[in-house]
């Protein structure tokens, strides 16, 4: 009896104890997902997530590429690498065998460049949503990171208006209620002109809550968002001006195309905002001006991290031993110079690119290869025939026995003897005698350059913005984490100054222009009446090459069609109208060195040049209407039936 | 290799055990798979739809690639194209499935005007495919290049033609330029040339009797032959309207 008392007893124990704890068993928190209030309850994991909203933001031109190419796919697969985002538009050659298709294209694909991350949209309303709800957070803390997000949406919709014109602007974080009807969610494009007034109204709207910090550069401030609703605004008004050339390229709803009439406005709001900067109400931004040498300065602009440069504005940073580098230095790095062996020189300016380059009396000029009765002319140093130019060209791109890392590059493409013909070889290893001598010797360049020889300068040239001269910074396992700038004060002086131009104000015009100018050692002062269409164009292309700008400034200025108009180059074409906008530039010419060989003459050991287009270049730049805004995809034109189709597509 | 051997010897026994089974087993079961296979898959494509862009039964050259059209099959869920692009010639062919489809040409693509319906929307021409069929595409060129003779004499090939403005209400649309091409293979366009002459449209007085010519520049390797076409740059209309393609020995 007693027994069966003691068991009941436990029994019973056991199952009221085993009902009270069947609850709180299964209701323990997960681990791994941090609920929403947790999330949004300290500024720290406030700022872990805005981090990643921060990572997702897009750019054309990227150091570290993408993790894919999203439409169409490249054909290497899957990765678009950082170095390869440089290389498009006859600015560059690709020396890499595997990106030949850069230049073997006649065009552009009418889906290249297309975005359409709506997730990352969502995932920006919802934290808005989320930092507006959360309680925990001071006032100061959440105004700022809701302030970032806002700023982030409207950079990411601006990418996506220079892309695609008008897409569904959705500010809200949309639900879906599962009712099996989904027109809700079905938002037609907005207009291409809605777009930008929303980046412009956005930062009108957040400026303030932004912190005017010279020194914050990652992280968004007053001045970056005044840059970006400057250059928002300069793009409007430059669609709404030139767009009257191509009415084709427009469709009647708005959601391609800006009206004429709406120009005057958005130039005055860029002025407005570059000069909010300019003025200094967001900060003591200047130009970089420290190093003597102009061209070591100005690559150092995009060198130097430290407090010193106050010309950056908004970056997207990195940091050696953090997991966040990229391999840009280890892809582009001169071949002789290369950390990594075989790893180097993929990225090559084009001679197209370096003639644009003015000499210092602000005067356009060919590289002088042949004098006036078509004879060669003989220079003593390689670097002579480019002395005497804007200081840009030597810092933007590393010439022909350029330094780097104290070391000299070594391109040259042979000999050039006496009888007309050319000794050379194709690999520097591989040695030849001179004529009348029985010694071999190295006869072509470490660095290049020979036809089809890839990873190393086929145009005669490297890049050298962004290349880091950081000790090992070369090395894959290393990387380098020299900053990509986004927003800089010279873009923002030069938005200024053709806002000003196209409002009729040249004499504002020309003092913004010459401050930028003279940066670069062109201190010939241009007077209003020099600045024209014309001086804007060019003056962008030399400052701002290779930062993602050339697409979208050729495609507002509706000058895409006739820069690349598909039709092969001549040497004739290349060495004439430099400085005219519409130039044509469809492939990339390179120029190369020869040494003089001719024992006894007075030009012996000189060096002649020749403007030649690399083997591989069988393509040429063909841009259409239909690529002057890319295809939406044919996913999306099916899932909802309120997205109009581009024109001409 | 000590790890596989227990797994060699379950192998081996497997295989044994299989020899021993009756052989029809064996031949059963390799039918069966033979005949999954074919049960699996459709069939591909096999009608064949070709024709040409006319106009009035006179056939439209344009550029190689640059021209599409679009065919549209209906009643499938999702809405997509399958998009093509005409040959040179003026010829497009596709491999379809029996059904019924849609043929358009997006808006501003070609030389020419097509349809469009008063809401603005393009035209298109439903097609019941129900075998291989030719369908001719009639479409209305801005202008057209006629009674072409083209040349070649002493290193130089010489074309002597007349223009038809064939658009001559509120579209009619300038000309542009003419242009002579040639190249050494049958592509022959702005993007293909081994040579070219420009007449730009103000210098064209009378549209009958232009005569142009362009210079053989070396070709290497040689050959003596080069295929030579002139071509139309409409004003505002991105695609050029070509002659028929003419090789020319020498």
């Amino acid at each position: 009896m007693k027994k069966i008392s003691l068991i009941t007893i436990i029994a019973t124990l056991l199952i009221t104890g085993s009902c009270k704890k069947d609850s709180s068993f299964l209701d323990v928190p997960p681990k791994q997902v941090l609920p929403t209030e947790l999330a949004f309850s300290d500024p720290a994991l406030v700022l872990s997530i805005l981090g990643d909203l921060y990572n997702r933001q897009r750019d054309f031109s990227s150091l570290d590429g993408y993790p894919t190419r999203e439409y169409p796919l490249s054909p290497s697969g899957d990765v678009e690498p950082g170095w390869r985002t440089f290389a498009d538009f006859s600015e560059a050659f690709p020396s890499e065998n595997g990106s030949s298709f850069i230049v073997q294209r006649t065009g552009w694909g009418y889906g290249e460049w297309y975005i359409w991350d709506y997730g990352y949209i969502r995932d920006l309303n919802l934290f808005i949503q989320r930092a507006t709800a959360a309680t925990k957070l001071t006032d100061g803390d959440k105004t700022r990171f809701i302030a970032e997000a806002r700023f982030l949406r409207a950079n990411y919709y601006f990418e996506m208006v220079k892309r695609m014109g008008g897409v569904p602007l959705i500010t809200d974080p949309l639900a879906y209620d599962y009712s099996g009807d989904v027109t809700p969610l079905q938002k037609p494009r907005a207009k291409e002109s809605e777009l930008y007034d929303f980046v412009i109204s956005e930062a009108e709207a957040i400026k303030d809550l932004l912190p005017a910090d010279v020194n914050e550069k990652s992280r968004a401030t007053k001045a970056a968002t005044l840059a970006m609703e400057a250059r928002a605004a300069l793009y409007a008004g430059s669609i709404a001006k030139y767009g009257a050339t191509t009415p084709q390229v427009s469709l009647s709803g708005g959601e391609v195309g800006i009206p004429a009439g709406m120009a005057s406005g958005y130039y005055t709001k860029a002025l407005t905002a570059a000069q909010a900067i300019i003025n200094g109400s967001a900060g003591t931004y200047q130009l970089y001006k420290i190093l003597p040498d102009l061209a070591d300065n100005f690559a150092a602009v995009f060198l130097d991290k430290s407090s010193v440069n106050q010309e950056s504005i908004f970056v997207e940073d990195f940091k050696v031993n953090s997991g966040r580098v990229h391999g840009f230095t280890t892809n582009d790095q001169p071949f002789s110079i290369s950390d990594e062996g075989l790893d180097a020189g993929r990225l090559n300016p084009s001679l197209n690119l370096v003639e644009a380059f003015e000499k210092l009396d602000n005067t356009y000029a060919p590289m002088a290869t042949k004098d006036g009765s078509g004879n060669p002319i003989y220079y003593a140093n390689q670097l002579d025939i480019f002395a005497g130019r804007d200081a840009r060209l030597a810092g933007t791109v590393l010439l022909p026995s350029g330094s780097f890392k104290g070391k000299k590059t070594d391109v040259w493409a042979g000999y050039q003897l006496a009888d007309g013909s050319i000794l050379t070889s194709d690999d520097a290893g591989h040695l030849k005698p001179l004529p009348g001598t029985t010694t071999p010797v190295q006869v072509v360049g470490k660095d290049g350059v020979v036809n089809g020889q890839e990873f190393r300068s086929q145009t005669g040239f490297y890049i050298r913005k962004y290349l880091d001269p950081t000790v090992g910074s070369g090395r894959r396992g290393r990387g380098s984490d020299v900053a990509f700038i986004r927003y800089r004060y010279a873009e923002v002086l030069l938005n200024a100054a053709e806002a000003a131009f196209e409002l009729g104000q040249t004499s504002v015009a020309a003092g913004y222009m010459n401050q930028v100018r003279a940066r670069a050692g062109l201190t010939t002062l241009l007077t209003p009446a020099n600045i024209t269409f014309d001086r804007i164009v060019h003056e962008r292309r030399v400052e701002l090459v290779f930062e993602g700008h050339t697409l979208f400034d050729m495609k507002r200025w509706r000058l895409a069609t006739s820069v690349w108009d598909g039709i092969p180059m001549t040497v004739t074409d290349l060495v004439s109208n430099i400085g005219n906008a519409k130039k044509r530039n469809t492939q990339p010419y390179g120029l190369w060195p020869y040494k003089y060989y001719n024992p006894g003459n007075a030009n012996n050991g000189k060096w002649i040049f020749k403007e030649v287009l690399p083997a591989p270049v069988t393509g040429s730049n063909r841009f259409q209407l239909g690529n002057y805004y890319s295809q939406i995809g044919n996913d999306v034109l099916s899932a909802n039936p309120k997205i109009v189709k581009q024109p001409n597509q | 290799m000590m790890y596989y051997r227990p797994i060699l010897k379950l192998l081996n026994n497997q295989i044994n055990k299989i020899m021993k089974m009756k052989f029809h087993y064996i031949i059963l079961a390799l039918l069966l798979a033979t005949v999954g296979c074919k049960k699996d898959n459709y069939d591909a494509p096999s009608l064949k739809l070709t024709g040409r862009l006319v106009y009035k039964g006179e056939a439209i050259g344009v550029e190689y690639n640059q021209v599409p059209y679009e065919l549209y099959q209906p009643g499938f869920g999702k809405v997509g194209p399958i998009g093509q692009t005409f040959g040179q010639d003026g010829t497009y062919s596709s491999l379809l499935f029996k059904g019924n489809y849609k043929f358009t040409i997006p808006p501003n693509q070609g030389p020419f005007l097509w349809k469009e319906l008063s809401s603005g929307k393009r035209d298109s021409v439903a097609i019941a495919l129900t075998g291989s069929q030719t369908m001719d595409v009639e479409v209305t060129p801005f202008y057209m290049i006629r009674d072409a003779k083209l040349t070649a004499v002493s290193g130089k090939v010489t074309a002597n033609f007349n223009i038809e403005k064939v658009v001559t209400d509120a579209n009619a649309k300038d000309i542009d330029r003419v242009s002579l091409y040639i190249n050494k293979t049958q592509f022959v366009s702005g993007g293909d040339n081994i040579a070219a002459t420009d007449l730009a449209g103000s210098a064209i007085g009378s549209l009958n009797n232009i005569i142009m010519n362009v210079n053989i520049p070396g070709i290497s390797p040689s050959q003596n032959y080069v295929f030579a076409r002139v071509g139309i740059k409409i004003a505002g209309v991105e695609d050029m309207i070509f002659s028929p393609l003419v090789k020319l020995s020498y």
